[in-house]
């Protein structure tokens, strides 16, 4: 039945290139909410009022995130290239989508741990202090923990926003189903591949929309 | 126990400096609970914070139980605040801690073992009275249960010093009176130093022994809280007074009586300690034959005795009036001539 509702599609093929979008999205969601964390934390500590206070480190950070959030992902893959080739040696396959898909992603959900963090009550930071923590107790026990429902429902969101990002690296030769929709779908006029691919990423998306979500729930206990 | 010295705090903002606390001067004794009562923006928030290093004074030092805190930092300045605890108007627990863990966490920072921290929690639950509520998350508690939790947490590294900054304030009538007795209870048993910040008398007189009002960054009275009660000297304090004597509420009706009754005297009476238990009013009935009409009575219990004031109107011949007021004078009971207005 389905060979006869999609006959162009390469059963294969399919597989693997859904295999290579899962793996990207899931090495580049998890290296951009440890790097996005440690961005997001470092702004939020060094802004006015809080513990390490200090305008110029807090303007550079935020600098770099907004210009990194700025540029287009098409374009920063393609000014990342030199970068993918010196890291990694060659610029194709799925890898070495991932320098590409971590910088663009990173400064995205860094703003999101921002906005997450100065969801905590103040008077809970207060009271750590007061108890005499460490600023890293303070990171690990309070900060991460009391903001952890909307930590991971930014990383829900971002997860999704790279599932996209990995089509587009598809395109300049990354793979994953992205690629094969647009090489083997759009350029050979075999709908039936573009449709598949195109389901298939629906399918991706919302499995990790209904996985977050049910994390998120469980995790919130206010 | 605390000694501040010449403490000042001002703070530069973008419209100037602004002065939150001036010239202060404080003592405050081992195994005491002293109240801080002042409106808000008096400059009492800033004064607790003095006391365990969270806000550091621009002028003057702060020494508590032997430390620096005003010139410590770091670890020193960390160490120090484990013996100094606190507790706040909105608890500031961590919501995603049970209960159990909420009183855990500052056993935690300071490192004791996990056995240990087990035990000592379950005798905190016990203590403050929150037995079988150990893996309830904050958000299913009341108010009252919440600040409950929150003495615990403060309690678990065995402080020397409690700080209360408006702990009561957030909470119902009800639950506040247990709160307090709560703090009582733990200032009697453990001989813990207590330190409160509120604009509630009500919490001066139920649980202090020594009070201090402060207004506009300055205290302008202090001492022992049945001698602020009885005598008052700012009018800030006088105000406060009232609150708990309610006699803001007999004002109108003393205005009434002047007005029905414009013969006799309107007098104001307040007792202290066992005064209050003498039935001096039939006294003076009797032996000067004069009427009395009460317009207005209240009496409070204090951590020192029970405190009273009665606003009665003495009527009958001038002559029996007077000699009726001379006796409430000799009693060495306060008596203050309400004139018209």
């Amino acid at each position: 039945m389905l060979n006869q509702l999609f006959p162009n599609v390469d059963w294969q093929d399919m597989w693997q290139a859904t295999y290579d979008t899962l793996y990207m999205t899931a090495i580049s969601t998890v290296a951009t909410f440890v790097l996005g964390l440690l961005i997001g934390i470092i702004l939020f500590l060094t802004s006015p009022h809080q513990i390490w206070a200090n305008k110029i480190a807090n303007f550079i950070t935020s600098s770099v995130v907004n210009i990194f959030r700025s540029i287009p992902f098409i374009v920063l893959i393609i000014l990342l290239i030199p970068f993918t080739k010196f890291l990694l040696g060659t610029i194709r396959g799925v890898d070495a989508a991932l320098p590409a898909l971590i910088i663009g992603a990173a400064p995205f959900y860094a703003r999101m741990v921002l906005i997450a963090l100065r969801e905590i009550d103040k008077g809970v930071i207060e009271a750590a202090r007061s108890m005499g923590a460490k600023t890293s107790t303070i990171i690990w026990k309070v900060l991460i923990p009391e903001s952890m429902p909307a930590l991971l429902s930014g990383i829900t969101v971002t997860a999704v926003t790279l599932v996209g990002y990995t089509a587009m690296a598809g395109i300049i030769g990354a793979g994953g189903l992205g690629n094969l929709a647009f090489i083997d779908g759009f350029q050979r006029s075999r709908e039936d591949v573009t449709l598949m691919a195109t389901i298939i990423i629906l399918i991706i998306v919302f499995i990790i929309q209904f996985i977050g979500d049910f994390i998120t729930a469980r995790t919130d206990k206010r | 126990m605390i000694e501040l010295k010449n403490i000042s705090k001002i703070y530069k903002t973008k419209n100037g400096e602004i002065t939150a606390v001036k010239d202060v001067n404080l003592s405050i004794h081992q195994g005491e609970i002293f109240g801080i009562i002042g409106y808000s923006g008096a400059g009492k928030s800033t004064m607790i914070r003095l006391l365990n290093g969270l806000e550091k004074p621009t002028t003057g030092t702060v020494n508590v139980n032997g430390q620096e805190i005003s010139s410590i930092s770091g670890n020193k300045l960390r160490q120090a605040r484990q013996k100094i605890s606190m507790i706040f108007q909105h608890f500031n627990l961590l919501w995603s801690r049970t209960v159990a863990d909420n009183i855990a966490f500052p056993l935690e920072i300071a490192g004791v073992p996990k056995s240990e921290r087990e035990q000592r929690v379950k005798e905190l639950i016990d203590l403050v009275g929150l037995s079988g509520r150990d893996l309830a998350y904050p958000s299913q508690l009341s108010g009252g249960q919440k600040q409950r939790v929150g003495i615990a947490r403060a309690l678990a590294n065995n402080p020397e010093v409690l700080l209360c900054d408006e702990a009561t304030s957030a909470l119902d009538p009800e639950t506040t009176d247990s709160i307090l007795e709560l703090l009582l209870d733990i200032n009697k048993r453990l001989g813990l130093t207590i330190v409160l910040i509120t604009h509630e008398m009500h919490v001066i007189r139920k649980i202090c022994h020594r009070v201090a009002v402060m207004e506009a960054g300055q205290v302008v009275e202090s001492g022992e809280v049945l001698q602020v009660f009885q005598n008052p000297q700012a009018a800030i304090t006088k105000n406060f007074v009232m609150q708990v004597s309610g006699a803001k509420e007999s004002k109108e009706s003393i205005e009434q009586i002047l007005v029905n009754y414009p013969t006799g005297k309107i007098v104001k009476v307040t007792f202290v300690g066992n005064n209050t238990e003498q039935p001096i009013m039939s006294q003076l009935i009797k032996q000067f034959n004069v009427d009395v009409n009460i317009v207005h009575g209240n009496i409070s219990q204090t951590t020192s005795g029970p405190y009273g004031t009665l606003i009665v109107q003495i009527d009958g011949e001038q002559e029996n009036v007077q000699q009726a007021l001379n006796l409430l004078t000799s009693l060495d009971i306060q008596t203050e001539v309400i004139e018209h207005a």
